[in-house]
């Protein structure tokens, strides 16, 4: 192991957050997550696993969906991220909110940002997919609640609804 | 214990040569990160070996999957997105598209890299058989220079490699020359995505005038390593496939792996499983498998 003598010094790191330039002051190895949860105050990014394994912590980075827990920040710099937050104004991310709640498919909640990101993704790339493309695209987003089904349901119900235009 | 982003050096001078430049000044002082899905998850823990990193994400000399008519050279720093998406890795070798398919969940393949897979070692890892039975070379880069390495001997044991301490693997090579065989591969795990395997086999068949001309077999979370089934293979060559053959290729593979009881499996279940593996190709090979 190398020895590093001093504290590493914070810096500034500028990206876009939600449409929104914001300049953060940090470590390089702050985790993505951290800086939108505590410097920018977005609570709808969760940390579940913190190893990249629950997908609750999903975002968007430059329009690729990603785990935010596996992100250090330096890595973001430039770039542009929506959280859920965001989505919050997206016609097919209230659509999707709309059709979790018509099939039950949000309970504790701790889920549902990190699902409805994957699934915008996936209907994004893919507006009209099988169970099976739905079952892939949210592979990487546990759920303890549901079982799945109700989410899977509500995204084919999403897509049927035509938001995916 | 979590690691405390105060104690860590990163930087990401954006730029090939640099990288290769502090890599040789301080060798072996430096950890490459591309896409943080192996790294972060050690840091979280607080068991990065080293305190300095270096990013690699995003440079383009690591990013480009270039097609010669006698291989294709696929940048480490490709995703399992880009490889499970590119026409011609999923028309030619569809072993490590299909791979890069199972590799964690969506997120994980938008950011994680086939240099980062074998790199990090993990004798699990779902895409490295599929890199043995194609017969892979390494282009491993350094100031000093480029040398080429046959995939198969880069894994010396469990998590170490050739790799020296100012280098960094810059492509991967496949020859084209298996678009005719079998191809046939299989996790076998807890769950489709975001497990790791308990055992998972890539393989690689073609038959001839109804014996078997060349077969390839590879698996993984068998062996300290990524393993060729090396005596399984030599057993099948010129024989005809039948319900005895695939019986004794099947207990030969049980027999050369070297499994272990872990968190995942036990060796005795992984032996079992990974001669029905061998089964199950054999039998499809057998009935004139053409490629999947």
């Amino acid at each position: 192991m190398s020895a590093l003598p001093r504290e590493c010094p914070k810096s500034e790191i500028t990206l876009t957050v939600n449409g929104k330039r914001v300049t953060v002051h940090a470590f390089a190895m702050d985790r993505l997550l951290d800086v939108l949860r505590t410097d920018l105050d977005l609570t709808g990014t969760k940390e579940g696993c913190g190893e990249g394994e629950c997908g609750s912590c999903s975002v968007l980075l430059d329009g690729v969906l990603v785990n935010s827990c596996l992100i250090p920040i330096l890595q973001a710099q430039g770039t542009s991220i929506v959280t859920i937050e965001g989505l919050s104004a997206d016609r097919r991310a209230l659509a999707l909110q709309q059709a979790f709640l018509d099939c039950g498919g949000a309970q504790c909640g701790i889920c549902t940002p990190g699902m409805i990101l994957a699934a915008c993704y996936l209907l994004h790339k893919t507006p009209r997919p099988t169970a099976e493309e739905i079952s892939e695209g949210l592979s990487g987003n546990l759920c303890r609640c549901t079982g799945y089904l109700q989410i899977i349901e509500a995204v084919e119900e999403a897509a049927r609804r035509g938001v995916s235009t | 214990m979590r690691a405390h982003p105060a104690n860590y050096e990163l930087i990401a001078p954006g730029d090939y040569r640099a990288v290769l430049s502090l890599l040789a000044n301080e060798p072996g002082m430096w950890l490459p990160i591309a896409g943080g899905t192996d790294l972060m998850v050690q840091y979280a823990a607080g068991k990065l070996p080293r305190r300095k990193l270096v990013s690699i994400w995003n440079l383009p000399e690591l990013r480009r999957i270039e097609i010669f008519p006698s291989e294709i050279q696929i940048g480490a720093g490709c995703t399992y997105t880009e490889l499970r998406t590119h026409d011609m890795v999923n028309r030619e070798f569809t072993l490590l598209s299909r791979a890069a398919g199972w590799t964690g969940g969506i997120a994980n393949q938008n950011r994680g890299t086939i240099g980062g897979n074998i790199v990090n070692a993990s004798p699990a890892a779902d895409s490295l058989p599929a890199l043995l039975v194609y017969d892979a070379e390494l282009i491993l880069a350094s100031a000093r220079g480029e040398r080429r390495v046959p995939y198969v001997s880069f894994h010396l044991d469990y998590r170490k490699t050739q790799l020296a301490p100012d280098e960094l693997v810059r492509s991967v090579c496949l020859p084209r020359r298996f678009s005719g065989y079998y191809a046939h591969a299989r996790k076998v795990g807890a769950r489709k995505a975001q497990a790791i395997a308990k055992v998972c086999l890539a393989a690689l068949g073609r038959l001839g005038h109804g014996t078997v001309e060349d077969i390839r077999l590879a698996m993984g979370s068998v062996a300290p390593v990524p393993l060729r089934l090396v005596e399984t293979e030599g057993s099948l060559k010129g024989k005809r496939i039948n319900a005895a053959l695939v019986r004794f290729a099947s207990q030969t593979a049980a027999r050369e792996i070297r499994p272990i009881d872990d968190i995942r499996s036990t060796a005795r279940y992984r032996a079992r499983v990974a001669g029905n593996l061998v089964a199950e190709f054999l039998e499809a090979l057998g009935a004139g498998g053409t490629r999947e």
